[in-house]
């Protein structure tokens, strides 16, 4: 603005000048035009002098707008009050619609001796699935806990996992204790919202009656190096399948495991495991079928070994799974039970010799073919190897049938919150007819999500 | 089981490492913050980068190798403001290392030294995916790179006291061969003013803070939500009212919803790195800028 104004006077100062100059004498004409040369350049000095005043405000005003972009980090206000330290919440609603050809009642691993309460498909129709509610927060500078419970369709509440871990411990070491899932496996210490199928695979169901959960304490530690090695042991009370509640001082079950992993190339990462676990149940107690066909109760109390080789691994293109990224994971498991069998604890209660070599697994396979879509393929084996009965021969025996499972499934997930699910399988655990089933199913995450391990 | 335990003693005294050499061993979460750490730290930091420019810095697993890093860091530098909830939580947890547990000297939260944009005044997931802290993309302004490099020089030279003057040095150094290139860029960028601009993932808003560009629309229906036909189509309808020059989107964001709006809507998709090694010129910070100022500029030709 102020330049202009000073532009224009000059211009205005050099017209008049010039207007003098047609009727005056060269001498004068050449003063004349000394005097404009000289005038010009002193407006020129003094425009160039302002023009840099102005440049240099303008500096200094955008050098102020920056400081008002960035005034010393405010700090996001925190929630005040009562329920500032409140810890986070994450709840999980699932639901489950299942078309079952043959009768869920009658499910069997044949050859297995079943463990746990939850086997098998779930019931027929439209079903509440398993609910998990998860409350978590530090506890102090050392320790950080939580609860889950899985609230369950028969209206229970069950403490799945309520435990505490160190934050502080150096050296790449973590313990944890309490209740928890124990981290043997790939897929055991995983909550059931993060399964790719609705159901857990066969394996699973036989060795650990779904998944294995114990009270107790957990040794973790994590070697410096560039290769993730991480090893693990537990101690725990022992009192789910395969092991049974005891009343004993010492602990009932024991495990032990090392993972490794790491990346290969850009794309992809894998990671690699072997798991241990021995339990000692005492009148491990299940329902089971004679050789007769009476429904008889037996109870097992002896040792249960249990080896897992578990590995996975995952590719997307450079990394980013947001598109497309593929997953292959499988577990195989071997178990050696030996003890004692009491056939019939109500009727006969018939004691005798049982000594078992059984092995499984699974093989399963993600893509995601689209953001959002994926499918995936799933392939269950179970190997029912030898079972000795000993003096209860007569009465039982192993069928001679390797069940197995196949399972196609896809799902759709519009947020990172919420999934939908199609699930098809073809199961033969039973020793006769297969099973042809359908699920549909809803997996929902309200509140604070937490993070998802490998 | 004594056998096994041998093996497994056996097996990780042949895997340690030789002794570094640099003084900090420091992860960054992401390629900006490891480009920063190189700026600053010279020799004296050695950095893991956790992430590339063409990953989704939400969409990150905590996978092995990044937890075998984050075990020996003594500095994690991150963006902080939950980018990275869906993973770091779990590599803090299981890391077995307190060196970088937050509140340490050795947990640095970039986005806690820049004032945020787009703090949500109402956080609930019917908005999508939003981050409570604020839009945790700050590195795309470069005025946020000078305040969050003073801020790490000071830390490293609280995390290794022995090499704080070569921190102060190198952290002086930067800012003023920063400064002058913001003026260059500034300059350069002059003509993107007021230009009005359509975004993939709300991942600009720190960008166009610091260039004057106006975004009109977003591609993603809610954050974190990939675009849908519907979207996209009520978006070209929108850009009838509301016209835009060209359709932004990261490194990372998949071409296609962008490609298929420049198609229809007749203006340039330009893809931005977003960070260093976001494409091929994108090699350091400086070189980041440059090319994102550049590809802004042939947005408009």
């Amino acid at each position: 603005m102020k330049t202009n104004a000073i532009s224009a006077t000059a211009a205005l100062a050099v017209a008049t000048w010039a207007a003098h100059a047609h009727a005056a004498q060269p001498s004068e004409l050449a003063q004349i035009q000394q005097e404009i040369a000289a005038l010009r350049q002193s407006y020129d000095q003094r425009i160039a002098a302002l023009e840099a005043r102005l440049r240099e405000a303008e500096a200094k005003a955008t050098a102020a707008a920056n400081a008002a972009v960035a005034p010393p980090p405010a700090a996001a206000s925190p929630s005040a009050g009562a329920n500032a330290f409140n810890p986070a919440l994450s709840l999980i609603l699932s639901g489950t619609y299942a078309s079952l050809q043959r009768d869920p009642e009658d499910f069997r691993i044949a050859g297995f001796i079943p463990g746990g309460e939850e086997l098998g498909p779930g019931p027929r129709g439209f079903s509440l699935g398993e609910s998990e509610l998860g409350v978590y927060a530090n506890v102090d500078p050392w320790f950080w806990g939580g609860l889950n419970l899985a609230l369950t369709p028969e209206n229970e509440a069950e403490v799945e996992e309520a435990f505490l871990q160190t934050t502080a411990l150096p050296y790449g070491l973590t313990v944890k204790f309490g209740r928890a899932f124990s981290g043997i496996g790939y897929l055991n210490s995983q909550h059931a919202h993060t399964w790719d199928f609705v159901d857990a695979p066969l394996a699973y169901q036989a060795f650990l009656g779904k998944q294995f959960g114990d009270d107790g304490v957990a040794l973790r530690w994590l070697a410096p190096t560039d290769l993730f090695v991480e090893l693990g042991a537990e101690l725990g009370r022992g009192r789910n399948f395969p092991g049974s509640d005891r009343d004993r001082n010492g602990a009932g079950a024991q495990a032990l495991f090392a993972h490794l992993g790491g990346d290969l190339g850009v794309s992809s990462n894998w990671r690699a495991g072997v798991s241990w676990l021995r339990t000692t149940p005492r009148e491990r107690e299940f329902d089971d079928q004679d050789l007769a066909g009476n429904e008889v109760l037996n109870s097992f109390s002896g040792t249960s070994r249990l080896w897992i080789v578990d590995g996975v691994w995952k590719w997307a293109p450079n990394g980013n799974a947001t598109r497309t990224n593929f997953k292959l994971q499988g577990e195989w498991f071997w178990r050696r039970e030996d003890g004692s069998l009491n056939y019939d604890v109500d009727g006969a209660a018939s004691p005798g010799r049982y000594a078992s070599r059984q092995s499984g697994g699974y093989l399963q396979a993600v893509y995601q073919f689209v953001p959002a879509w994926r499918v995936g393929l799933r392939y269950d084996r179970l190997h029912p190897g030898s079972a000795d009965f000993g003096a209860n021969a007569a009465v039982l025996a192993t069928p001679d049938h390797k069940p197995s499972r196949g399972s196609l499934m896809f799902d759709w997930s519009p947020s990172e919150f919420s999934r939908w699910r199609l699930q098809l399988a073809r199961d033969k655990s039973r020793a006769d007819e297969a099973d042809n089933e359908l699920f549909l199913q809803y997996q929902m995450s309200l509140g604070a999500h937490g993070a998802h391990s490998y | 089981m004594r056998k096994f335990l041998l093996a497994a003693c056996a097996a990780v005294s042949i895997l340690l490492p030789p002794a570094a050499q640099a003084a900090i061993r420091a992860v960054a979460c992401e390629p900006e913050w490891g480009a920063l750490l190189a700026e600053l730290g010279g020799d004296k930091v050695s950095t893991y980068v956790a992430t590339n420019a063409l990953q989704d810095p939400h969409q990150i697993q905590a996978r092995p190798s990044l937890l075998a890093a984050v075990r020996r860091a003594d500095l994690l530098v991150c963006s902080g403001s939950e980018l990275e909830i869906g993973w770091l939580p779990i590599l803090l947890r299981q890391s077995g290392n307190p060196a970088i547990q937050p509140g340490q000297p050795g947990y640095f939260e970039a986005t806690a030294f820049v004032r945020k944009l787009e703090v949500p005044s109402r956080v609930d997931r019917a908005e999508g995916d939003v981050h409570p802290g604020g839009n945790p993309h700050i590195q795309t302004d470069p005025r946020n790179i000078a305040r969050v490099a003073e801020a790490l020089a000071a830390r490293l030279a609280e995390v290794d006291p022995a090499d704080a003057a070569t921190f102060q040095a190198r952290g002086k150094d930067f800012g003023a061969r920063w400064r002058a290139a913001m003026q260059r860029w500034a300059a350069a960028a002059a003509p993107l003013k007021g230009v009005a601009v359509v975004v993939h993932h709300k991942a600009f808003p720190y960008l166009e803070d610091w260039l004057g560009l106006k975004e009109v629309a977003q591609l993603e229906p809610k954050p974190g939500v990939e675009p849908s036909s519907a979207h996209l189509a009520e978006v070209l309808a929108e850009l009838k009212r509301q016209p835009a020059r060209m359709i932004l989107r990261a490194a990372y964001n998949d071409q296609r919803a962008s490609e298929w709006l420049s198609e229809r809507a007749g203006i340039p998709a330009v893809m931005l790195p977003s960070t260093v090694g976001g494409s091929d010129r994108a090699k350091d910070l400086f070189s980041l800028f440059d090319d994102t100022v550049d590809r802004l500029l042939g947005g408009l030709k």
